[in-house]
């Protein structure tokens, strides 16, 4: 059943031309910052093997490449989300849903679950290219999959957070305004805490949604980053589910 | 309760903050009948009938259909229900085919059921050529019975339908209520609209809701006797005097219209027809022309609605806000 409704939305999205532009543009500008990627890494080649503790090709290629993914996605994943309900509730479509027999939950993890493969086809279509550079040499593989399952679990956030959006409104620019507005705001909540005490700075680090990318990116693999993310999807699925029940109650 | 009742309505309630959009309707709908639901704009028929179908909860009272309670069991409720909103809810970019195929897995049509369940959808409301076009491209004669085409797809026992003519063109309203008929031989169908006329054309009970309550409950026989008028509009060559008129036996009123045509109204039960054409042969009057003014439902409807203002509630605001 879920899956039928992600089936649906996924092939809704391809037959919307919006899809294939957002997976072309991102396609574009990271193959672009890969190139300087491996442009700078070509021309410091030289001189890494005089450097003690040198850092490796997936230091120098793939995190920054990761990193810049991020924050494309942090463009791209509201404009992906936002039609996921607003939409049928403007085109009044929700009713099919209503009333066909199935759950409130059904319905909201049916979305979320198209819209999170679409991404992981665009994620997909981004690996490829740190991995055609094994045909010149070999990655730090451990690295690559720590970044790499960082990079899921932060698309995966942003989509939950878009989906919840969607739910709110039946004008998908205001579910991705705002959807960018919240992703925004974890990203960069933790300059709050900069200048303060410890205290202050550990609670807005921990609830930035960047330090646990970051800390992922260097490779680092920690269970108290993976179960931030899980609750944070967890947390924005159950008020979409909660959100959508309440159209049916009173107003 | 009755078992053969399909749908069971009782004292349903709905608030919108501080406006009750319906009060305390109670019906009961059997197998095998199109009951049509009638009211002005706003009267409550929308939001009636998507807290049938599920889509909005009520506030207070009760659903039955096919006596499952849709609150308490909906996933049950729902697979017995097939809705049909006042606008189709339908997935433009999508071919009809592949639209027919989701409505039927989220019906939860079993995989080897669901070629047969869309072949019979789409023969039964004439899509059988029109399969591999996109619904964004069809006209809205066609979309409406796509959206007819899904609301029974699972063979539900009870089918809402929200003014499914609305919009149509006139051939395409006849070949929907063909379809409509045919589809009350199996299931109870439930349908709103506000032209009469297909009312009388389709459905075999009637219920005219009026500012969230129910005014009025009837077949379509008791309808059409209320329908019967109590005046004759006749012509004639060699116009007679008014008082002739008036003496023939029954004649209560006589009214001279403007096309040369005159009104008689007279007590109901009396009709003058024969004593006037039997008078008008005997003094050459030369009737050509007799007409029995039909009441129109419009008639009925208008005055159900304005009696209904006048004798229930002290004024028209009351209705609408409780405090």
């Amino acid at each position: 059943m879920i899956l039928s409704i992600a089936g649906r939305e996924l092939r809704s999205l391809f037959l919307s031309p919006l899809a294939w532009a957002i997976l072309a543009v991102v396609q574009l500008i990271l193959a672009y910052s890969f190139l300087v990627q491996v442009d700078f890494f070509m021309q410091i080649q030289a001189r890494l093997p005089t450097i003690n503790d040198a850092p490796g090709v997936t230091q120098l290629i793939v995190s920054p490449l990761f990193g810049n993914m991020a924050f494309v996605l942090l463009l791209v994943v509201p404009l992906v989300t936002m039609r996921l309900v607003s939409d049928e509730r403007r085109n009044q479509t929700l009713s099919l849903l209503f009333s066909a027999p199935i759950t409130m939950t059904e319905i909201i993890l049916g979305k979320y679950l198209g819209i999170v493969m679409f991404l992981l086809i665009m994620l997909a279509l981004i690996i490829l290219m740190p991995i055609s550079l094994l045909t010149g040499g070999t990655l730090d593989f451990g690295m690559l999959a720590a970044g790499l399952s960082g990079l899921v679990l932060l698309t995966a956030s942003f989509a939950a957070v878009g989906l919840f959006m969607s739910t709110l409104t039946a004008q998908p620019t205001i579910a991705a305004i705002s959807s960018f507005g919240v992703m925004l705001l974890l990203w960069i909540i933790d300059w709050a805490g900069k200048t303060r005490s410890s205290e202050t700075e550990s609670l807005f680090g921990y609830l930035s949604i960047l330090r646990h990318y970051e800390t992922m990116l260097k490779g680092i693999f920690n269970s108290s980053d993976v179960i931030y993310y899980l609750l944070f999807i967890c947390t924005f699925l159950v008020l979409s589910i909660r959100r959508l029940d309440a159209d049916r109650l009173q107003h | 309760m009755n078992d053969a009742s399909l749908i069971q309505v009782e004292n349903l309630f709905r608030y919108y903050g501080d406006i009750c959009a319906v009060q305390d309707v109670s019906f009961e709908v059997r197998r095998g009948e199109v009951v049509g639901f009638l009211g002005p704009n706003g009267a409550g028929k929308s939001t009636t009938m998507l807290m049938i179908s599920g889509n909005l909860a009520p506030s207070a009272g009760r659903i039955l259909i096919n006596s499952i309670d849709i609150l308490d069991n909906p996933r049950a409720a729902k697979a017995e229900l097939g809705f049909l909103p006042e606008q189709p809810p339908l997935y433009r970019e999508l071919t009809v085919d592949e639209y027919l195929t989701y409505c039927a897995k989220i019906n939860r049509i079993s995989r080897e059921h669901r070629r047969r369940a869309i072949d019979n959808a789409k023969q039964r409301c004439g899509l059988t050529d029109v399969g591999r076009r996109l619904i964004g491209n069809l006209s809205k004669g066609f979309q409406q019975r796509v959206g007819l085409a899904q609301a029974i797809i699972h063979s539900p026992a009870v089918v809402i339908l929200d003014e499914p003519t609305v919009g149509l063109d006139p051939i395409q309203i006849r070949e929907i209520r063909a379809l409509i008929r045919e589809l009350a031989e199996e299931h109870s169908v439930i349908l709103s609209t506000h032209i009469l006329p297909e009312v009388q054309a389709i459905c075999d009970r009637v219920q005219i809701i009026h500012k969230g309550r129910l005014v009025l409950e009837s077949t379509i026989e008791g309808i059409q006797q209320q329908l019967q008028g109590s005046s004759l509009l006749v012509a004639f060559r060699n116009q007679p005097s008014t008082g002739e008129l008036d003496s023939i036996a029954g004649v209560e009123r006589v009214e001279s219209l403007s096309n040369g045509r005159i009104r008689l109204s007279f007590t109901p039960g009396h009709e003058p027809t024969d004593a006037l054409v039997e008078t008008s042969v005997a003094n050459k009057w030369g009737v050509y022309e007799l007409t029995p003014e039909q009441i129109s439902l419009e008639q009925i409807f208008i005055n159900i609605t304005c009696r209904d203002e006048s004798m229930a509630e002290p004024s028209p605001e009351s209705t609408e806000v409780v405090s």
